[in-house]
């Protein structure tokens, strides 16, 4: 059974349609990589599915549970998106880690507050937070940024923020982690330290949706590839298949810009 | 020399009024500011322009207007007469009010601003990591938003350590009353003017501390960006 299935997903903006028929499947462990130019509706797709936009037609279910369905208003309620947005991670392209706590608490944030909400925190209370200070430091450590952990973001390079920005997402074990052009934000010699970070992840097999410009790294580190052009998906399969060996015409017009630069 | 205690003892007086003023005037526009600039920034329509219109009046006509309003007209249109206790109390409180609600409208734009000065990639980045909208107003916007309203609050605040003596118009007995009674007569002299140039020194050794300490506040939020 596949992690995560997405069926005609269909979303507008005013009178602009930004995403029409949107189907595709992702199974435990794999990484997907969404390429194509801007404006195709990649970076809205990723959106719709961590419930930061609301898709007006389709269906979004993970592990076989429909966690949303646009004709039921009742997969949509504030409480229940909250919990089910949890399925799923997402790194922005401009980071957006909160200035004013160190790397290690940006990781760890969401966790306590969510630890405070459950029963019994109270009379736990030290053990809960020291074990999810030590989890934030393990991930740190993970990112290769144990010696960061309690600079604040401002002290960092893109590349580190980037990396406690994909500690904290990945703080609270989401089934799939997202990424929006993590590199896209980055000086060309910072994109390095990321997308190696990402490439081990793949290696561990996180399940994994990669919006990315890269196509060399899509390429390598991906299972499966998704080319949205005009909102639609044009061709999707297999990684290399797809990137080396397009189908379709756009595909192909799509990649050569990127062979000859 | 004893001129002198007693102008000091009777500007000391005054001055304890303007501070009370002060004092119950941010205690009661600082959050109620919060409040409006909710309202202000509503997706609920006619909530928005409601609030839009108050502050729009509020912001539009001059404090000194505000307070003759608040503290005459009710007295000439209810036929029980003014509302408002007799004496000092009453013209403490008809002040408090009119200040209260006319600061609340200056710094509930201070605060929409610094709301929306914060990138909302913060606040996507707090939902999508599944925090409440509280939990990212209190944890991830207040202190980022603080930040962006110190200076100008500090102005504002500045402005309304002045603006207290406006309240001199329903004869509340702040420093400037008190300085000036000493023009016409008052604890058995008449004709004295220095007291009132005197009164100046209060207000400027005053917004001194207050400077410094928006200086210590803003130091103390350096740590981010």
């Amino acid at each position: 059974m596949s992690i995560l299935e997405v069926h005609h997903i269909e979303k507008h903006f005013g009178a602009t349609r930004v995403l029409e028929d949107i189907s595709f499947d992702l199974e435990q462990g794999q990484a997907l990589a969404i390429i194509g130019s801007s404006g195709s509706g990649k970076t809205t797709l990723l959106r719709c599915l961590n419930f930061l936009e609301k898709p007006d037609k389709g269906t979004i279910s993970v592990a076989g549970n429909l966690i949303f369905d646009a004709a039921d208003p009742a997969t949509q309620r504030e409480s229940e998106v909250r919990k089910k947005r949890l399925h799923f991670g997402l790194v922005f392209q401009s980071f957006n880690l909160f200035p004013q706590y160190t790397a290690l608490k940006n990781v760890t944030l969401a966790r306590e507050l969510l630890a405070q909400e459950q029963p019994g925190f109270k009379e736990n209370k030290k053990k809960i937070l020291e074990e999810i200070q030590a989890d934030g430091r393990e991930l740190l450590a993970k990112m290769g940024l144990s010696e960061r952990a309690d600079h604040y973001p401002s002290q960092l390079s893109g590349g580190q923020q980037q990396r406690v920005a994909i500690a904290r997402a990945l703080a609270l074990h989401p089934d799939i982690l997202c990424f929006d052009e993590p590199t896209s934000a980055l000086d060309p010699e910072l994109t390095g330290e990321v997308l190696r970070v990402i490439r081990e992840l793949a290696e561990q097999r996180t399940t994994m949706i990669i919006v990315t410009h890269e196509m060399a790294f899509a390429r390598d580190v991906a299972d499966q590839v998704i080319f949205m052009d005009g909102g639609v998906i044009v061709e999707q399969g297999d990684a290399r298949q797809v990137i080396e060996h397009p189908r379709e015409e756009r595909t192909r017009q799509f990649l050569s810009r990127y062979a000859e630069g | 020399m004893d001129m002198f205690l007693t102008v000091i003892g009777a500007l000391n007086v005054g001055f304890l009024q303007t501070l009370k003023l002060f004092a119950v005037t941010l205690i009661g526009a600082l959050p109620l500011g919060l409040i409006i600039s909710f309202g202000s920034m509503s997706r609920f329509m006619p909530l928005r322009w409601l609030t839009k219109t108050v502050v729009w009046i509020i912001r539009g006509t001059p404090l000194m207007l505000q307070l003759l309003i608040l503290f005459f007209v009710p007295g000439i249109v209810l036929d029980s007469g003014s509302p408002w206790p007799s004496g000092e109390s009453g013209r403490f409180l008809a002040s408090a009010i009119a200040f209260i609600i006319n600061y609340a409208c200056y710094f509930s734009e201070i605060y929409r601003g610094g709301i929306q000065g914060v990138p909302c990639g913060q606040q996507e980045a707090g939902e999508v990591l599944g925090m409440t909208k509280s939990q990212i107003f209190l944890h991830v916007t207040l202190l980022q938003m603080v930040k962006r309203i110190v200076p100008p609050m500090s102005n504002e605040i500045i402005t309304l350590v002045k603006d207290t003596s406006l309240a001199r118009i329903i004869s509340l007995q702040e420093i400037i009353w008190a300085g000036y009674a000493f023009i016409k007569s008052s604890h058995g002299y008449s004709g004295l003017v220095w007291p009132l140039f005197f009164t100046g020194v209060y207000y400027l050794a005053f917004n001194g501390v207050l400077t410094l300490l928006f200086g210590w506040v803003e130091k103390k939020l350096d740590f981010f960006q």
